[in-house]
């Protein structure tokens, strides 16, 4: 698709990133029984192996690193010696932000191939005695202050708390949010290594315990072990590699708090924001879209996504979905792989967005495989709606 | 009508506080509603800060807030949030619009917790606190 005006990018306005790298390599692990065999850094080091095979890499060729924390651990670990390191660590949104700034590093030419990583594993870690959790950090500090002793459950109080406003704002129900949860069970049921693959209805999702009003029980993401990888390059350098490259179009990040009772507008994330400046550094508009990869820690994240990306115009996301049109068939394929709703949630999902988006635009999708798609958007949510991050990925064709 | 949050056995975390919180503290013995202002730009800070989150100004001071409030988002917790116990049954959690511009989370009591919606008007109910303190919960007017 050929590039039309200059909106977006950096100075001069060019769109400094489109097209200037690629997602070359991809792993993820998931397992039916939520559990995996492996955890911790052996893990991690299965993913990476995984990915680099998959592109058609080794680990020398690696001389660039992304890890949502300490990233000089994972590199030591594995050998690398780093020319890029980076360690932006925002929550489940991370992974989206480690494909935009290698890419921009790769644009750059800071470092020719970068590898991140992720692995978790709550589930098992619980049944080991193991402490796990989301919440502040212990000593004083606002969140200890100012929103704990109200004994809001996070993270899935503030995800209601939203989902509260949305629907005073906009009427929307409780029977359109689990219509996303139902939808993307369909999608669930053609991935075999999903967590949860029995379809459900609507009923069965208002029947399931109520949480944190108005979040029921399968409004909420699974808590599953899981981890994945992905290998970036140059897109020159990913034309001779294993697989067709998944080239970066565009990529934006936005953030406007880090606690829900500092968030500007709770019917109103900033992906609205992110998702514009994506959209117009690959200059591409929401209707080019085949398939939307969007974070669902709960329905309505999935929901607000909808409308912040502009795929329906803000307030109308619940009878966007109401026709089912989220799932197989769907005029609007989102989460085919089964989404954190369904497939694996691992505590920081965006890692799998990536994974999946990737393999459908290189059809390798099995039974799920949309025909053909061209342009993906994988779009993170990171700590209680804080910080988003849009990818637009595309074919080689898109360049 | 009761409403167990109200009831100040209930079991939550107690909120640590600062040198930079202590006059909001401090206040609460008396059960007054403080907030922060910024001198410079005329605007109400919450959560407290060392500087303006507008201007950056560090020339800030503290006013007595009118103690009314609106239900901006709410949700119930049918189970048992941090330091909270299950026998003390569902609560409300909301986040509650101040005139004075701020928002600021809280629980919202008296009366049954699954009435409580976005839009309601509330004045502030003191929960003692262990030490002295109040905790600022809400109720509905």
């Amino acid at each position: 698709m050929p590039p039309t005006s200059g909106t977006s990018g950096g100075p001069g306005g060019e769109r400094t990133l489109r097209g200037r790298a690629a997602i070359v390599g991809v792993a993820d692990a998931a397992s039916p029984t939520g559990e995996l065999e492996l955890s911790g850094r052996a893990l991690e080091a299965a993913m990476v192996r995984e990915a680099l095979d998959d592109a058609g890499l080794t680990l020398a060729d690696v001389d660039g690193v992304c890890y949502a924390g300490m990233a000089t651990g994972i590199a030591e670990y594995l050998g690398i010696h780093p020319r890029f390191i980076d360690g932006t660590m925002v929550g489940g949104s991370s992974y989206e932000l480690h494909v935009e700034h290698a890419a921009a590093a790769i644009a750059a030419g800071l470092c020719d191939v970068v590898v991140s990583v992720y692995a978790a594993t709550p589930r098992s870690d619980r049944k080991r005695g193991k402490p796990g959790g989301f919440g502040p950090q212990p000593g004083p500090n606002p969140m200890m202050e100012w929103e704990l002793p109200y004994g809001l459950r996070l993270p899935m109080g503030a995800y209601a708390l939203a989902a509260s406003r949305h629907m005073a704002m906009y009427g929307t129900t409780s029977e359109q949010l689990a219509q996303i949860a139902v939808s993307t069970r369909q999608w669930a049921t053609l991935n075999p290594r999903a967590r949860y693959q029995d379809p459900i209805t609507i009923d069965d999702v208002l029947a399931s315990p109520m949480q944190s009003s108005p979040l029921h029980l399968l409004d909420c993401c699974l808590v599953t072990d899981g981890a994945g990888a992905f290998v970036m390059t140059s897109a020159d350098r990913a034309r001779d590699l294993a697989k067709p490259p998944v080239v970066v179009l565009g990529a934006a990040t936005c953030g406007d708090h880090q606690m829900i009772s500092q968030m500007p507008d709770l019917a109103t994330t900033a992906g609205a924001v992110s998702g514009p400046a994506a959209f117009a550094m690959a200059g591409v508009t929401p209707g080019d879209v085949d398939l939307l990869m969007g974070y669902d820690s709960f329905t309505i994240t999935a929901l607000l996504h909808l409308e912040d990306l502009g795929f329906c115009a803000k307030g109308e996301g619940g009878a966007f979905v109401e026709d089912g049109r989220l799932g197989p068939g769907g005029a609007f394929p989102m989460n085919t792989n089964g989404g954190g709703l369904s497939y694996t949630h691992p505590g920081m999902y965006g890692m799998f967005l990536i994974a999946e988006a990737v393999r459908q635009l290189r059809g390798e999708a099995g039974a799920r495989q949309l025909d053909g798609p061209e342009i993906a958007v994988a779009h993170g949510s990171g700590g209680v709606l804080s910080t988003m991050g849009t990818l637009v990925l595309g074919t080689e064709a898109t360049l | 009508l009761s409403n167990p949050t109200s009831d100040p056995t209930i079991k939550l975390v107690e909120p640590p506080s600062s040198p930079l919180t202590e006059p909001f503290w401090d206040a609460t013995r008396d059960r007054r509603l403080l907030l922060q202002w910024c001198r410079a730009c005329e605007q109400a800070i919450f959560y407290p800060r060392e500087s303006c989150p507008q201007c950056l100004s560090d020339d800030l001071e503290w006013r007595e807030a009118a103690g009314t409030g609106t239900v901006y988002a709410v949700s119930v917790q049918h189970r048992a949030g941090p330091g909270r116990d299950e026998a003390d049954g569902p609560y409300a959690v909301a986040l509650v619009d101040l005139p004075e511009g701020v928002r600021l989370m809280t629980n919202v009591v008296g009366g049954a917790p699954d009435e409580v919606a976005v839009g309601q008007p509330v004045r502030v109910h003191w929960h003692p606190l262990a030490d002295g303190r109040h905790l600022p919960f809400f109720e509905r007017t």
